[in-house]
């Protein structure tokens, strides 16, 4: 027993050695770019090939963490970083991002193809990719049988009729309950006679119900999946996904998203070429490509967002089911940054603890 | 063997250094002083009255769940060790399934089973005849503690019954004649005799509940805060790295402290082992005592596993396998798509990996100990698992970058951080074993001629395999569950199951939530059937000798 154990130990040691040998040799032959990126990525693999057939290079890719993870360990290898290109740094984690200053300016020509409005770096240091919204969704059959009135506003929310309906995101622990957070700042503001702390207790009075992550709030509680809650913060592109992952396409979608104006906040994901990658030109050429009609087309069935290149074609089950929010609720990324701590912060003492 | 024990048992203390002391100092002085000075200004904070708050909770909750599991597992290990019953060993496999699972999956499983609107609250309202949910556990103490227990019954009952099973019951038979009962028995004999059993149980438990992350975040609903949690929203969320170290040396700092304390209590209990061989139960206070405890851990471990089983099978239209059937169906081509046999692999090569890093060095480490130097070397090891994930994880990036020690992006860093999680239960599992083995023992084989190599290997070796067997399970469960912080580590396309279930649970669409059900399914037979062969080889290895 002994003996097979160091025989095992031996054998880790040997493949040890082994594969740092076989990573110190690999890229001699062909370009590989490493793509590192947060969790929730996903693309075509004939996408992917494609590019390596056009160009000749290799894409690798690295799951770095969630959003707000792959971004400080991004900072923390600054200089000396784990891959070529960054994807996946929104407009909320933007600021962090220019702050320590770890991508290389590059415009890409296809750039024309994107609206400014999604264009937030005039450096060019980060470029937009894709977009969507963070909004109410509810579950149709629900309202449909209570013929109860959809809530047109944030404000409707604190209305009697709506008591204890919505389910939302811990803003300190969840992306889609941070963007929540930010549609309440946007829409009701840190000053005046109803500000958005305001809003907040009046939702608590009002039985809201908060939960640490999107996966509880939608996979727990909302009533669609067996929950109490017909009402839950998530995503506009949720209601095409929830159509393109049934087993059968029904008639009518089982969710939809509220896009009233000043009810939703759009998230931005943005691409950049690391500083200290020793493969620009190919980083270039990656973001290229992500700009590109193809890698963009594919990108609503992927990760259920929105492409940002306007001549992108969305596929059927996004132009049936899918809504895009025309006036969706804003707040600079200067401000997310610098007021984040004290936001979150704020919103825990009132929703949580009791104010 | 001395002459070759030397350099070998120091390999351990270079694992150590190497992937946790290196790291780790290295991202706290980054942390602390990150242009070189003292970042005094942030690191002020530290002291605020919620800091406080959340040290009182960490401590509080983590005393809580530890008593509480101790005081339920004990009954069940006295069950367990004292008669063979039908299910024994099925119900000792059954209680470390619960370890493995992802805490998303645990609060799945509890909220189709306690939830307001789970089978519990169910059956009591239709009982009561209520309107609404009788019982509103979400965001309480209480389910944390439930939580906890359900984790961590698992840890006591392994430990208690691995270093039980093989107490000769001398003591206690000398007691009987002597007039001791019921009670007596318990506080004078048997409690005392299984102190460093309970201890070590203990404080494995205690460290384990006081770092406690997601059942805190998602069951916990935030609103309560344990150190960890806190560190982990300064570190990745306001990137306040000052606090986020000054907060990881107080956590660590503590459990040091803790540790050294346990290790001055813990008395050497050298007694004569034997192989017991447990009778039936006879007579129906017997049985009653048996079936008392077997629902029990029945009602605590087997019923959330079952919902979710029940879930995975659960269609639209009644059941199906059609989430098992589409698990190996990539629908939309995506190139990080795994099917489950390959994230099945992949759990599998890491476990294994990791199960034999860990014997090795957690065998060097628990005969390094033996030699002395114990009251600094064994808090030393327990540290990896008092150190916030996050803060590791980060440490990994900052330290771990220059070739040839590049391990950032590579796959190699995964079972090195499972091993580092892994290695104070082997030692915990080995040690008290170790301990126990009488050194007149070692003694009388010297005498009659045995080298050091022999005696490790006829007397040593074959006494502690029961504890080699309880470390086995607990470093392959670990590793089956991604603990600690391998979940921080940058991954290529090689995702394991837990990881596999996180992706299916970030999308929307009834499909997904059915295919994460039946991965965890997978998951919990994955690492039955791993039980299984690690008993099977533990029995045939102790054959043999």
């Amino acid at each position: 027993m002994v003996f097979l154990l160091e025989g095992e130990d031996m054998r880790t040691a040997m493949t040890l050695m082994l594969l740092l040998a076989l990573l110190t040799s690999v890229g001699a032959q062909e370009i590989v770019v490493t793509l590192v990126t947060h969790d929730s990525f996903a693309i075509g693999e004939d996408v992917l090939a494609e590019f390596t057939e056009n160009t000749g290079i290799q894409v690798e890719i690295l799951q770095s963490g969630d959003a707000g993870e792959m971004l400080n360990k991004a900072i923390l290898s600054r200089g000396n970083p784990l891959g070529d290109v960054l994807f996946g740094v929104d407009n909320s984690f933007l600021s962090r991002a220019l702050e320590y200053d770890i991508f290389l300016p590059y415009e890409s020509p296809l750039l024309e193809h994107v609206p400014p409005e999604f264009q937030l770096d005039e450096q060019f240091r980060v470029t937009p990719i894709d977009y969507g919204d963070v909004c109410l969704n509810y579950d149709v059959a629900w309202f449909d049988e209570r013929e109860l009135p959809l809530p047109q506003s944030l404000a409707d929310l604190t209305e009697p009729q709506y008591r204890g309906l919505l389910v939302v995101e811990n803003p300190a622990t969840s992306s889609p309950g941070l963007a929540f957070m930010l549609a309440t700042i946007g829409v009701f503001g840190t000053e005046g006679e109803m500000t958005w702390l305001d809003f907040w207790s009046q939702l608590v009075e009002n039985e809201v119900r908060v939960v640490s992550g999107w996966e509880v709030a939608y996979w727990g509680e909302f009533s669609h999946s067996g929950g109490e809650y017909p009402l839950v913060v998530s995503y506009a592109s949720s209601p095409p996904a929830e159509v393109f992952f049934m087993e059968e396409t029904p008639e009518e979608a089982p969710t939809g998203a509220i896009v009233a104006d000043q009810t939703c906040f759009r998230q931005i994901e943005f691409a950049g070429v690391l500083d200290g990658s020793e493969q620009v030109e190919a980083a270039q050429r990656l973001i290229d490509f992500m700009l590109d009609t193809r890698f963009q087309e594919d990108i609503p069935l992927q990760m259920f967002v929105f492409p940002v290149n306007q001549q992108a074609e969305l596929p059927d089950v996004f132009l049936e089911y899918a809504e895009v929010a025309e006036v969706p609720a804003a707040v600079s990324p200067e401000d997310i940054d610098a007021m984040r701590e004290t936001w979150i912060q704020a919103w825990t003492e009132t929703v949580l603890r009791g104010g | 063997m001395t002459r070759l024990a030397r350099p070998l048992l120091l390999l351990p203390l270079l694992f150590l250094a190497l992937f946790y002391v290196w790291p780790l100092l290295s991202i706290l002085v980054l942390g602390l002083a990150p242009d070189g000075t003292l970042a005094l200004e942030q690191l002020r904070q530290l002291f605020s009255p919620w800091h406080l708050n959340v040290l009182a909770f960490t401590i509080v909750q983590a005393l809580l769940s530890t008593a509480i599991t101790i005081a339920l597992a004990l009954p069940a290990a006295w069950v367990c060790v004292r008669w063979s019953f039908p299910g024994r060993s099925m119900l000792l496999s059954l209680s470390t399934l619960a370890f493995v699972l992802p805490t998303v999956v645990v609060a799945a499983a509890f909220s189709a089973l306690i939830g307001s609107r789970g089978l519990v609250n169910d059956l009591l309202r239709q009982m009561l005849a209520l309107d609404g949910a009788p019982l509103r556990l979400e965001g309480t103490l209480a389910i944390i503690l439930i939580a906890h227990v359900f984790y961590n019954f698992a840890v006591a009952l392994r430990i208690i019954t691995g270093y039980w099973a093989n107490r000769s019951t001398m003591h206690e038979d000398a007691a009987r004649v002597l007039g001791a009962q019921g009670w007596r028995l318990w506080w004078e004999v048997r409690l005392p005799l299984l102190r460093p059993a309970l201890l070590a149980a203990a404080a494995l438990i205690f460290i384990f509940t006081f770092t406690s992350f997601g059942v805190i975040v998602i069951l916990g609903e935030l609103r309560f805060s344990t150190l960890e949690v806190e560190i982990y929203l300064q570190a990745v969320n306001l990137f306040n790295l000052p606090v986020a170290a000054g907060l990881s040396i107080v956590q660590i700092t503590l459990m040091f402290v803790l540790m050294l304390v346990y290790s001055r209590l813990r008395q050497r209990l050298p007694m004569a082992l034997v192989a017991a061989q447990a009778p039936r139960p006879q007579g129906w206070r017997q049985w009653l005592a048996v079936s008392a405890a077997g629902g029990f851990m029945l009602i605590l471990l087997a019923a959330p596993l079952l919902a979710l089983v029940i879930r995975s099978l659960s269609g639209a239209e009644g059941l199906t396998g059609a989430w098992y059937a589409a698990l190996s169906q990539d629908v939309r081509g995506s190139v990080l798509f795994v099917p489950p046999v390959q994230a099945v692999g992949n759990s599998l090569f890491f476990a294994l990996c990791t199960t034999a890093i860990a014997l090795v060095l957690g065998l060097l480490a628990a005969s390094l100990m033996q030699r002395g130097n114990r009251r600094w070397l064994d808090p030393l090891f327990m540290l990896p698992l008092a150190t916030s994930a996050v803060t590791l994880g980060f440490g990994f990036i900052v330290a771990l970058d220059e070739p040839p020690l590049d391990l950032r992006a590579s796959p190699l860093l995964i079972p090195i951080a499972h091993s580092l999680v892994a290695l104070p239960f082997v030692v915990r599992s080995i040690l008290p074993a170790l301990d126990s083995i009488s050194p007149s023992l070692r003694e009388s084989a010297s005498v009659l001629g045995a080298t050091p190599w022999q005696v490790w290997r006829q007397i040593d070796l074959p006494l502690v395999s029961r504890g080699l067997l309880v470390a086995a399970i607990f470093a392959f469960t670990i590793s089956m569950g991604e603990f600690g912080a391998s979940l921080f580590i940058a991954r290529p396309a090689n995702a394991t199951i837990p990881v596999v279930i996180y992706r299916l649970l970030g999308q929307p669409g009834t499909m997904n939530m059915g295919q994460a059900m039946a991965m965890s399914v997978i998951l919990l037979l994955t690492c039955g059937l791993g039980f299984a062969v690690i008993e099977r080889v533990q029995r045939a290895g102790n054959g043999a000798f």
